[in-house]
C-alpha cells in the first residue's frame, strides 16, 4: 500500500509502438457537453488484465495497437497482458498473455509480432497514474484530453505507476478465462438500427447477407467498411442525437461506419443497425482487411450476452 | 402548443427510435440495452428542446444508481446506464414521469438559463469563406456580418467537440450549406455556419462549416471546476469587433465574454 514520502514506480517509453495509449473505464457523465467517452476498445480484455494484477477497476491500463512498444521498468513490477496476442519478451524470456508477470527494475517488455487480434492490454499493479481530466485517465485523441497530454505514447514518456498491494492479484480461481480472438474476420450480432426503414431493402439484404471489410481508414472512432453500398430512400435531414457505441451509421456515400470508443457524442447520418455491447471487444480486436458479417439478434439475445459478460468480469472485480 | 413526448428505447445498443415511436414502454423495451431515448418531434424548435433540456436535467437530479451519462440533444433524450447495476423498469418510469410533467407545464416560450456575449473578428483570413457566404446571399460581406449579429441564438445542444454548441436558427438568408470539402484544419474559435445551424469551433479541428469569422473567447476552460463556457438552453448574441479587440481579448487570458 500506499507509504507516505514514497516515490511510485515509473515506465520508460523506449518505443511508442503504432498506437499505443492510455485508458480507462471512459470519461462518463460529460457527453452533453460533446466530450466523448473514449476508454479502451476492447473493455473486457481491459477489465480482466486489472483483475490480473489486482488493481481496482477503475485503474488505466495501455491499449496496444497491430505494432506494439518497448517498455523499460525503472522500478520492480507486476504486470499483465491481455487481449491480442504478440510475441512478448521480458528481456529474453517469453511472457504469455492472461498471466501475472514480475518485472525487476531495469528489465524491458519488448512486443513483437501481433500473431492474432489487433489490440492487447498491459495492466501494471497501481495502474498508470496520469492525471485525471473529468474524472478519468482516458485519452481521447481526437479532442486531446487525458492520457500522456491527450496523445499517444511517444519514446522518451515517462510513465508514472500508481501505489499497489503487493499481495493483491487475481488467485488462480478466479483467473479470468481469455477469450477466443478472431482469425481473419468475425460474425457479430446486430440489433436493427434506429433509421432502419430509411434503407432500400436491396441494402437491408446486402448489409445481412454480405462480408463488409474493415478498411485502413479505421481508427478508435470508428470502423469504414467497404462492401456493397448503402442506399438512403428517404432523404430528410436527421437531427443530431446521441450516438451509443456500436451504431453502424452510413454517410451519403453509402460506405457503412462502425462508431466505436472515441466516436463523437452525438450524430445525425441514418443507423442501419447496432452491434450489441457483448460483441463489441470482437469487433476491437479486428484489423484492416478483416472481414466482418452481421447477423440479426433481438434485444433478450444482446442482454443476456451482455449480463452473461458482466456476471463473468464483475465476480473477478469484485472477489 | 402541445408537443407530445414519445419514449422508446435504445438497446446495447439501440432499439428503434424515430421511426417508431411508443406512447409507452412496452416492457421487452424496457428489459434490453444500456440506453432509453426519450425521442420527441424531428424539428428544431425551441418549445421541443427546452422539454428535452429540462427532462434531462430532472433525470440528472433523481440520481438513480447506475446511470452513467444523461445526453439532451435536439429532440431527444439518451439516458447511458449500466444493465448489470440499473432498476431500468424505475428509470422509465422517471422518464415517463419527468416528459408527462413537462407536457402539463404551460410552457409558451423556452426562456434562456444565461445569456452568453461572444465577439467576432469577422472576415479575412479569419473568416475565410465570408465571400462565399456572401454569394450565396447575394448580399455584401458587412450585410453578412450584419445578419449573423443581429440574432439571438438558441444553444440546442452540445457535441462533436468537447464544448462544441450547435446555435440556431440562422437567417435563411444567409444559412449557407457546409463546404463541400471539410478542411483539414479549422482553427480554435472559428465561428461557421452550416446551413440553419452556426457554432464556434472550440479546439482546433477538421471541418466542414463555412467560416465567417473567429473569436478570442475559449469555449473550454479545462481548469475550471465548470469547463464549458455554453450549455444546453443559454442564449448566444455574436458582437462584431475589429483586429485590434481581437488582440486585446485574446490577450486577455480568454476569460468567458460577460452578458452585455
Amino acid at each position: 500500500m500506499a507509504v507516505p514520502g514514497q516515490q511510485f514506480a515509473r515506465i520508460a517509453v523506449v518505443k511508442a509502438g503504432l498506437l499505443t495509449t492510455v485508458q480507462d473505464l471512459g470519461r462518463w457523465g460529460f457527453q452533453r457537453f460533446g466530450v466523448p467517452v473514449a476508454g479502451p476498445m476492447d473493455l473486457v480484455s481491459h477489465r480482466a488484465a486489472n483483475v490480473l494484477v489486482g488493481n481496482a477497476p477503475s485503474a488505466a491500463t495501455l491499449e496496444i495497437t497491430l505494432a506494439g512498444p518497448e517498455l523499460a521498468f525503472e522500478d520492480a513490477a507486476r504486470f499483465a497482458v491481455t487481449g491480442a496476442a504478440f510475441d512478448i519478451r521480458l528481456d529474453t524470456a517469453s511472457v504469455p498473455n492472461d498471466t501475472t508477470v514480475r518485472a525487476r527494475p531495469g528489465q524491458r517488455l519488448l512486443f513483437g509480432r501481433c500473431r492474432r487480434g489487433a489490440r492487447a492490454y498491459l495492466a501494471v499493479a497501481g495502474g498508470i497514474d496520469v492525471p485525471l481530466v473529468l474524472g478519468s485517465r482516458a485519452t481521447h485523441l481526437g479532442s486531446r484530453m487525458g492520457g500522456v497530454e491527450g496523445r499517444a505514447l511517444r519514446p522518451g514518456d515517462l510513465l508514472p505507476v500508481g501505489p499497489s498491494d503487493e499481495h493483491a492479484g487475481a488467485t488462480p480461481r478466479s483467473r479470468p478465462t481469455p477469450r477466443a480472438l478472431p482469425v481473419g474476420g468475425a460474425r457479430v450480432r446486430v440489433l436493427t438500427g434506429p433509421h432502419h426503414p430509411r434503407f432500400a431493402q436491396r441494402s437491408v439484404d446486402a448489409f445481412s447477407r454480405e462480408r463488409y471489410v474493415v478498411t485502413p481508414q479505421s481508427n478508435r472512432m470508428g470502423y469504414r467498411l467497404r462492401g456493397t453500398p448503402l442506399t438512403v430512400l428517404e432523404h430528410g435531414e436527421l437531427l443530431s442525437t446521441a450516438t451509443p457505441v456500436g451504431a453502424i451509421q452510413v454517410p451519403p456515400l453509402g460506405e457503412p461506419i462502425l462508431l466505436m470508443a472515441d466516436r463523437q457524442t452525438a450524430g445525425g447520418y441514418p443507423r442501419i443497425a447496432t452491434v450489441i455491447t457483448a460483441d463489441i471487444p470482437v469487433v476491437a480486436q479486428l484489423a484492416p482487411g478483416d472481414w466482418i458479417e452481421f447477423a440479426r439478434c433481438d434485444q433478450a439475445t444482446a442482454l443476456r450476452a451482455l449480463i452473461a459478460d458482466e456476471r463473468a468480469v464483475l465476480c473477478q472485480e469484485d472477489g | 402548443m402541445k408537443v407530445p413526448l414519445h419514449s422508446t428505447a435504445d438497446a446495447s445498443a439501440s432499439l428503434r427510435c424515430s421511426s417508431v415511436k411508443y406512447s409507452r414502454y412496452s416492457p421487452s423495451s424496457r428489459l434490453a440495452g444500456r440506453a432509453l431515448v426519450l425521442a420527441c418531434e424531428e424539428r428544431i424548435d425551441p418549445v421541443i428542446n427546452d422539454r428535452a433540456v429540462r427532462v434531462a436535467s430532472a433525470i440528472r437530479g433523481v440520481r438513480r444508481q447506475g446511470v452513467r451519462d444523461v445526453v439532451d440533444s435536439y429532440a431527444a433524450v439518451t439516458v447511458h446506464f449500466d444493465p448489470v447495476r440499473t432498476d431500468v423498469t424505475a428509470l422509465a418510469h422517471d422518464l415517463e414521469r419527468e416528459a408527462r410533467a413537462m407536457e402539463g407545464a404551460a410552457v409558451d416560450v423556452a426562456r434562456p438559463s444565461q445569456e452568453v456575449l461572444i465577439p467576432v473578428c469577422y472576415g479575412g483570413a479569419r473568416g475565410p469563406d465570408l465571400s462565399d457566404v456572401a454569394a450565396f446571399g447575394r448580399c455584401s460581406e458587412a450585410a453578412i456580418i450584419e445578419r449573423h449579429a443581429a440574432r439571438v441564438y438558441r444553444v440546442y445542444m452540445l457535441g462533436f467537440l468537447p464544448g462544441f454548441a450547435y446555435l440556431a436558427e440562422v437567417d435563411r438568408t444567409i444559412a449557407a450549406p457546409r463546404r463541400a470539402t471539410a478542411r483539414l484544419r479549422v482553427p480554435a474559435g472559428s465561428v461557421g455556419i452550416a446551413g440553419g445551424q452556426t457554432g464556434v469551433y472550440p479546439v482546433e479541428a477538421p471541418g466542414g462549416w463555412q467560416l465567417i469569422g473567429q473569436t478570442p473567447t475559449r469555449m473550454h476552460m479545462p481548469e475550471r471546476a465548470d469547463p464549458f463556457l455554453l450549455h444546453a438552453g443559454d442564449a448566444v448574441r455574436f458582437t462584431p469587433i475589429d483586429e485590434t479587440a481581437f488582440h486585446r481579448l485574446a490577450a486577455g487570458s480568454g476569460r468567458p465574454a460577460v452578458p452585455a
